[in-house]
């Protein structure tokens, strides 16, 4: 029966590679793995395409880069579930470690968010500094507004800004919430001819497909800072504190505040991030 | 329109110069899902053998189960491996979240009720006469299972078909228990999400291509093997 003889190929081949898989597996050496939680637009732009195989060679760490908002990178370090943390929600940040959850924080750079629209800015923003100003504005115009909807750093921040205009958004119809990472809201926003808050990272990696303008900028309250933390191995013995300390010592050191600096130059004319290591936050953005 | 057509090309570009990366990525992808389809055929195919010919009390609420599993969505299946994984949780000591075996495991898991309801469907419309006569011809029961098994060959090919196409286009469980990591855990349609986020949308496209040109062999092959004429 020639079918059977296909067939038996067929399982002796599954068999041969599920062997081979076995035996190439990595072994999983406890201490040589590092969780990095992260957020999206660390990934999204590429920059830990750059810094993590160079931080891997030099310690022969293994990084595992879980990139999600910073909300639940924050609740991955809560529960123990990853080593160190890269993220941008300053508020959140010192209320984890406030809590005990994180150890060491230490900034490492920042960039700026944008508030991008329609070039038509049917609210009539543009130009406009005072952020708090501008969401009134499109309140005030029922203007469509995309929101991340996520608890990610960007949606901290968007609803620290409505928090400051005083006006609560949430059960309006013209303010959407889409539940996505920055890029697919950017996408949202596009297609739908509305406002929102974004990275200027993302933006700019994006801004060749997309409908939308940079509407506002420059105010003070639009800094975006991103943050290492160690999640705390008092809390989390099972936590790798060594592997965790080794890369938050790598992100604030010369070396990668230096590519830091120049990273996104070739291919968008202009840094997306600006190296922060050692200094303060209020000197930021002076 | 443009975006697809280069897209297209893009996928041919990638594949003709056998970027590294992306072949990587379609042979890991290949590997969990075959490997899981694997597993979840012993499994699927022995107990939806034995639902099929037992005769138990609640077998149609089983069996509905079952079925019901066959729809198990990926994200389901992906949250709740994953919070049983969690080094500190019940199986934490394993320490084998963010790896491909936990994504085996996941993707397993969603492969297996696919393969066992179509599995009770192929032996039960089997006739009943069949099974009466290879007992009456002598045969022990495992020898009369192995030979009904055998007999439904062809629909179970289907259900290798169904499993391997479920396991293969899931993004919800792979990117949850598997992390997406570069090099390590990143398979076709995780890797396609990230890049439609960043917005490169022609690799994205590309690596979608390749995810379906790839499943379109897979199911060639097998699809090749059931059509085959029976030798009388």
């Amino acid at each position: 029966m020639k079918t059977d003889r296909v067939l038996h190929c067929l399982v002796l081949s599954v068999i041969a590679i599920f062997l081979l898989f076995s035996a190439t597996a990595p072994v999983s050496a406890q201490q040589k793995n590092i969780i990095l939680a992260t957020t999206t637009s660390t990934q999204d732009s590429g920059l830990l395409d750059v810094l993590i195989p160079i931080f891997e060679k030099k310690t022969g760490y293994f990084v595992k880069t879980i990139a999600v908002g910073s909300g639940q990178a924050m609740a991955m370090g809560q529960k123990g579930e990853a080593d160190v943390l890269l993220v941008h929600s300053p508020d959140a940040e010192a209320k984890f470690v406030a809590q005990g959850y994180g150890v060491n924080r230490r900034l490492v750079m920042h960039n700026d968010y944008i508030i991008v629209g329609p070039g038509k800015d049917p609210a009539g923003i543009k130009g406009m500094k005072s952020t708090v100003e501008v969401f009134k504005k499109i309140a005030a115009k029922k203007s469509l507004f995309m929101s991340r909807g996520d608890n990610s750093g960007t949606n901290s921040k968007e609803k620290a800004i409505w928090k400051a205009s005083v006006i609560d958004p949430e059960k309006e119809k013209w303010y959407q919430q889409t539940g996505l990472g920055m890029g697919q809201t950017l996408n949202v926003a596009s297609e739908k001819w509305a406002y929102t808050l974004a990275d200027r990272g993302t933006y700019l990696a994006l801004k060749k497909r997309l409908g939308l303008d940079i509407l506002a900028e420059g105010d003070a309250i639009l800094l975006n800072i991103y943050h290492v933390i160690e999640v705390n191995p008092a809390k989390w013995p099972k936590v790798n504190a060594a592997g965790a300390k080794a890369f938050a010592d790598f992100m604030v050191s010369k070396e990668v505040q230096d590519i830091v600096k120049v990273f996104g130059v070739d291919k968008y004319g202009s840094p997306l991030f600006f190296p922060d290591a050692g200094k303060k936050v209020e000197d930021l953005g002076k | 329109m443009d975006l697809i057509i280069e897209g297209i090309k893009k996928a041919f570009l990638l594949f003709i110069n056998l970027d590294p990366e992306v072949i990587n990525i379609t042979l890991f992808s290949l590997k969990v899902s075959g490997i899981a389809t694997f597993i979840s055929l012993f499994i699927g195919i022995s107990s939806g053998t034995a639902i099929a010919l037992l005769r138990f009390p609640g077998k149609k609420i089983v069996v509905s189960l079952v079925n019901t599993g066959m729809g198990l969505p990926p994200v389901v299946v992906g949250l709740f491996v994953t919070i049983f994984l969690w080094r500190n949780g019940p199986f934490g000591f394993m320490e084998i979240l963010y790896t491909p075996s936990a994504m085996i495991i996941a993707q397993a898991i969603i492969a297996t009720p696919i393969v066992m309801g179509i599995t009770v469907a192929a032996v039960q419309q089997l006739p009943e006469k069949l099974r009466l006569q290879i007992i009456a011809l002598g045969a022990t029961r495992s020898q009369m299972v192995w030979t009904l098994v055998k007999e439904a060959k062809l629909p179970l090919l289907a259900a290798v078909m169904a499993g391997f196409g479920g396991v293969i286009s899931e993004v919800g469980a792979s990117i949850m228990v598997g992390g997406n990591i570069k090099g390590y855990t990143r398979v076709l349609t995780t890797a396609t999400v990230m890049e439609t986020s960043k917005g490169n949308f022609d690799i994205a496209i590309a690596l979608s291509i390749i995810l379906l040109v790839m499943a379109f062999l897979v199911n060639l092959v097998l699809t090749l093997v059931q059509q085959r004429r029976r030798p009388n």
